[in-house]
């Protein structure tokens, strides 16, 4: 387990860390999601101990490791650019941890073959070596060197590298993104899969939401150094706390419609069915659960169609020139452009939002017909 | 008329690497072929004509103490300097790469302060290291006779001189190497030491040997290269400070070469020392490239 507790990083007058706390039970997926800057690499050194905090404190499995070096936290970690040794071969890569840990210096030095103790502890480290390679399936390039592999093959490298000695926590910094989108989608599964086989955890920072929403237990949305909102993916696509949490979630970017002044929501959501609270607000509406349907409450002239196989992404414009994204499924048939036509959606899916704090706001159901 | 495209091509082609490649011929190919085939011959600059003498050239050198004395004199001179303008540069290189963290000002005043003597004119410098190291008025000695030593004669001792001489020269070419030491450690990607420090190489000692020295690999492949060259070639210092003197103390292979060919006018034997300079360095460049080539991880 993992307790981050009111942490705070500044560099100079930049605080990167804003009072941040987080808890990642034991054996569990942890995702860091934010945009580039927002302080979840930060973070991620501060658990590994590449870095101290200013304030706050971070447990691991009940124990404060402030002042423990990263040996003693017992933790490893998987960098973007995978941070291979390109002088030493995979197997000596993979082998590293172990050898520093527990050979002395002349055991790994060329001196250590003469030694037979020497000999034992280095071939039971080789066989380690061995074993976890062929637990991440590259076997056969244990004598290559980094600079003769693809990034594919690095990364499992690197992930074998990390294995080898145990760790109570694996810190996963970008690993995917410089893969490409097809390995990604692979090495997503299998990533996800030693976290259920190894049983220890894992902490994954990304940028990129999918990646975060599909492989996490729980997500920590990071904007601007403070955490803005933690919960289960599920709970960040269908209960955004904020306005920039729902911006950033969710493949679609969703569309936010500001009522008028006097408060309220904008009139085109009227006959949806939902009241909100008072005081000027902004509705979000994700374009997936927005379809067509013959007698909908939202009406509008079909603008565009983007057609994408599985679906078709719409802009609609509405009344007060408003454009709604909204998706048909891929054999639906347009009207064609300029037509008027009729949109649905369930009133649980609109998020109202507090149009200056940007807080979620709950809305009441007026019980009116929705859904056609 | 229409060239084709290929032919066209191979005219750019000429046009490009044509006029570096004919200097490279006049200038320096050209010019050994004729160096080497006049180290065989009696030739004297201003003379009408020579006598093909054979290897008579080579005899002398072997034989004659002086020449022997020139070119063991650049072998101890480069021993010495190579090695310690290389290790000098590293340790000042890292140390100033750390420094530069801290208190980046300060760093590069000092930086500027070791590139000084790459940049000077090395016989202006001469100038002052002759004051420097003057017997009774130098700095140096004043500095010694104040603790209430009596300093030596730095550059007329026979025993000395080369010495002084090398010193001078590491003090020459510390400044560059570690210019290229410091380019060498910015490249080393931080997330490499991060990785060292997590699999439990992060103290100094195992850091560098893990990290630092592996990567700079090519830096110092290519450092030992110009230092060696360098150290070979030494020659400025030599005749601006002891003129290979006294007794030919501080003689060396560029500085007979030179006196040989251009104050006595013995063209024959200095072309004969220019060939034996020319193939030990080839020879120290060829080992250098066929050993430690194999041993350099390029990224």
């Amino acid at each position: 387990m993992i307790e981050i507790d009111a942490v705070t990083r500044r560099f100079g007058e930049n605080t990167v860390l804003d009072g941040v706390s987080l808890v990642a039970e034991e054996g569990s997926f942890l995702a860091l999601l934010g945009p580039s800057g927002c302080g979840k690499s930060t973070l991620l050194r501060l658990i590994a101990g590449l870095d101290d905090p200013d304030a706050g404190c971070v447990r691991i499995k009940g124990r404060d490791i402030a002042g423990l070096s990263a040996v003693e936290r017992n933790v490893a970690m998987v960098f973007q650019s995978y941070a291979l040794y390109p002088h030493l071969t995979v197997a000596e890569n993979i082998g590293l941890p172990l050898a520093m840990r527990e050979l002395s210096r002349i055991d790994r030095s060329p001196l250590g073959r003469l030694f037979p103790a020497s000999r034992v502890r280095r071939s039971d480290t080789q066989a380690r070596v061995k074993k976890v390679a062929a637990s991440v399936g590259i076997s056969d390039l244990l004598n290559r060197k980094p600079g003769a592999l693809s990034g594919g093959q690095k990364q499992r490298v690197a992930l074998a590298r990390a294995l080898v000695r145990d760790p109570s926590v694996f810190l996963l910094d970008e690993p995917l993104s410089n893969l490409d989108a097809k390995l990604r989608v692979q090495m997503r599964a299998e990533i996800v899969a030693l976290n259920r086989a190894t049983g220890r955890t894992f902490v994954h920072v990304t940028h990129d939401q999918v990646e975060a929403m599909s492989m996490a237990d729980r997500v920590a949305v990071m904007l601007g150094g403070r955490v803005a909102q933690f919960g289960t993916p599920r709970q960040l696509y269908e209960t955004p706390a904020s306005r920039d949490v729902a911006a950033f979630v969710g493949t679609h970017p969703i569309t936010f419609v500001p009522g008028p002044q006097s408060g309220g929501l904008h009139p085109i959501f009227h006959n949806v069915g939902i009241a909100a609270p008072g005081g000027p607000v902004i509705t979000g509406i994700r374009p997936e659960h927005l379809t067509p349907a013959p007698h909908g409450p939202i009406t509008g002239r079909l603008h565009t169609i983007e057609y994408q196989g599985a679906e078709m992404l719409l802009n609609v414009i509405c009344d007060g020139g408003i454009t709604l994204r909204a998706t048909a499924t891929g054999d639906w048939q347009p009207p064609a452009p300029g037509s008027e036509i009729h949109l649905a959606c369930a009133p649980a899916h609109l998020h109202v939002f507090n149009a200056a704090s940007g807080k979620r706001l709950e809305t009441t159901h007026t019980g009116a017909p929705s859904c056609a | 008329m229409r060239l084709s495209r290929t032919s066209r091509s191979t005219l750019t082609d000429i046009w490009l690497a044509g006029p570096a490649t004919l200097a490279m011929i006049v200038l320096i190919f050209i010019p050994v072929v004729i160096v080497a085939l006049m180290s065989f011959t009696d030739y004297q600059f201003g003379a009408r004509s020579f006598n093909w003498i054979g290897g008579q050239n080579y005899i002398v050198m072997l034989t004659d103490p002086t020449a022997r004395r020139a070119v063991t004199n650049t072998l101890v001179y480069a021993a010495i300097v190579i090695p310690a303008s290389i290790f000098l540069g590293l340790i000042v290189a890292l140390g100033l790469h750390r420094l530069a963290q801290k208190s980046p000002r300060f760093a590069s005043g000092l930086r500027a302060a070791y590139f000084l003597p790459v940049a000077a004119t090395i016989v202006a410098m001469a100038v002052v290291w002759q004051m420097l190291l003057h017997p009774s008025l130098g700095l140096v000695n004043q500095l010694l006779a104040a603790v209430g030593q009596q300093g030596p004669a730095w550059l007329s001792d026979r025993g000395l001189v080369l010495y002084t001489l090398t010193v001078i020269g590491i003090w020459q070419s510390v400044g560059y190497n570690m210019v290229l030491f410091l380019a060498g450690l910015a490249a080393i990607p931080e997330d490499l030491y991060d990785a060292a420090q997590l699999d439990g190489a992060g103290s100094g000692w195992n850091r560098f040997w893990t990290v630092t020295w592996p990567m700079l690999g090519p830096t110092t492949l290519f450092v030992t290269v110009i230092t060696a060259t360098g150290a070979f070639r030494v020659f400025e210092t030599v005749a601006t400070l002891t003129k290979g003197g006294p007794a030919f103390a501080s003689d060396v292979l560029v500085y007979a070469m030179y006196r040989e060919g251009f104050v006595y006018f013995k063209a024959g034997y200095s072309s004969a020392l220019t060939i034996v300079f020319f193939l030990l360095v080839l020879l120290v460049t060829a080992l250098k490239f066929g050993i430690l080539e194999k041993k350099v991880h390029y990224r």
